[in-house]
């Protein structure tokens, strides 16, 4: 018997605020977290644009010698899970009495990488690197320290699925608690947020050059879109069974209907239309929903030229005539990457709970291919009760989530 | 280096990436017990002697140094040899 998946809690880092009143109140107000870096300038970045995230500080909670193990994305998502962790009404004792998982995707470690490498390099010495390096290069780093930290029984997995990471982390979940392999699992998604994390990417000129105004650099589905801004910081959302959450109490926040995900088969970067469009497809059938049933979707789109254009498309393909609100929340917080799946989520649910969509600003005007969809310009009341989540990567890795409210 | 430059030196970085008390830094105190190093801690302290002073402790010289004057002594006598 397939079990009803529900969301109990929500914890978030990012550049729109660490906690969900605050996320919620910039999605609202339209804020950018997107500013020019002088030092990324001076470094060599062709576009020095990025989110502004700040590195929480995590010597209140944990002694030095298990932060030694911790990259900045694994410190970006403790202090997210701890948030979710209360959201949920999950505490220590509880989880210290029963089987918790964790699922969380994350795609790199590169400074961590970089630092304990370059202090090999220096001493030829491998004990140079220091104790932690091992744990925090490994790209599992952030489910590998959250579990020992929270003292997770259950499943304890990463998902690397490029910027589709956080959503697979999700369905994967959803798919466990589902067939009733797992009761409770801590799912989300962590992005490093430090220049080296982004510098190749930089390299092959898919950042957006709009440096003289930071806050209108990211402008998905706008005619005069010229690439993405990196951003990061990590999102985790608790999730259950309905009757796992029923029983402990807990509040239950909405219903993860269903999971549809497909692969491109086809260019390592430049994504085409059949594969979201499959992903999409197979996430109404699995929830046996129709796309009319879907009140609001939350793009992947990152403002790029063509992976915009392609998502359009296939949102049009798949709905047809039905002309539902989408909007990019990227257009506020930068590309979240190995995050965004989970953050996306979240920032959805937050406009679903607040009975708003948060509107993609930016956006002036369409161009031949985005127009066939119904970008929201401007924040609007609006109250919707399901709502489609998009997350796709390189490699043709595709994800989408429907979540319902309860 | 002065023996004195080598102690107040060694403690304040001591201090700083273990986050421990310096005032427990008596000569006759156990290092691994006061800075609490378990085995993969123990790499960092060597890393950081390494870092700081150029000297590379073997594992076999690390057993003989169980107290801060040991680990003095041991900076002292071979400091800048493996530079």
């Amino acid at each position: 018997m397939e079990r009803k998946v529900v969301i109990t809690g929500m914890g978030i880092w990012s550049c729109l605020g660490k906690t969900l009143e605050d996320v919620r109140d910039s999605l609202y107000g339209g804020k950018s977290g997107i500013v020019f870096s002088q030092e990324r300038k001076e470094a060599g970045f062709r576009s020095a644009l990025c989110a502004d995230i700040e590195l929480p500080d995590l010597k209140p909670f944990i002694p030095r010698n298990l932060r030694q193990f911790m990259p900045e994305e694994a410190q970006y998502a403790y202090m997210a899970t701890r948030s979710a962790l209360e959201n949920a009404k999950l505490d220590q004792d509880y989880i210290d009495s029963h089987e918790v998982g964790i699922i969380y995707g994350n795609d790199s470690v590169a400074e961590a990488t970089m630092h304990a490498l370059d202090k090999f390099r220096e001493f030829k010495d491998t004990s140079a690197c220091g104790s932690g390096a091992i744990f925090q290069s490994m790209n599992s780093t952030v489910s590998m320290n959250l579990a020992c930290l929270f003292k997770l029984r259950g499943i304890n997995l990463t998902a690397s699925a490029a910027c589709a990471s956080g959503s697979h982390a999700i369905g994967l979940a959803h798919t466990l608690i589902r067939s009733g392999l797992q009761d409770c699992i801590i799912c989300g998604g962590a992005q490093e947020a430090n220049l080296y994390s982004v510098a190749s990417f930089d390299g092959i000129q898919s950042f957006s050059m709009r440096e003289d105004e930071p806050a209108k650099a990211c402008c998905p589905f706008d005619r005069h879109r010229d690439g993405l801004v990196p951003g990061g910081g990590a999102a985790t959302v608790i999730i259950e069974s309905y009757e796992h959450a029923v029983k402990r109490g807990a509040p239950i926040l909405a219903e993860i209907v269903s999971w549809g995900f497909s692969g491109n088969g086809d260019h390592i970067s430049t994504p085409n239309i059949s594969g979201p469009a499959r992903s999409l497809e197979l996430c109404l059938k699995n929830g046996n929903m129709t796309p009319h049933q879907i009140g609001y979707i939350n793009a992947h789109a990152t403002s790029t030229r063509i992976g915009d254009s392609r998502e359009a498309l296939a949102i049009a393909h798949i709905f047809g005539d039905y002309k539902v609100p989408v909007t990019s929340t990227k257009s506020q917080t930068g590309h979240e990457m190995w995050m965004a799946g989970t953050s996306e989520l979240i920032y959805s649910m937050l406009m679903m709970k607040n009975g708003f969509i948060a509107g993609n600003i930016n956006f002036v005007n369409p161009d031949e291919e985005t127009a066939c969809i119904n970008v929201v310009p401007e924040t609007r009341e609006e109250n919707f009760d399901v709502f489609l989540s998009n997350s796709f990567g390189f490699g043709g890795t595709n994800s989408t989530l429907i979540v319902k409210n309860i | 280096m002065a023996r004195e430059d080598i102690t107040k030196q060694v403690n304040a970085i001591l201090a700083e990436e273990f986050e421990v008390d310096p005032t427990l830094f008596t000569p006759d105190a156990n290092v691994k017990d006061t800075l609490s190093l378990d085995s993969l801690s123990l790499v960092d302290l060597v890393a950081i002697i390494q870092q700081t002073y150029k000297i590379k402790i073997p594992a076999t010289d690390l057993r003989e140094i169980q107290t801060f004057d040991n680990l003095y002594d041991y900076i002292e006598s071979h400091f800048g040899q493996n530079g």
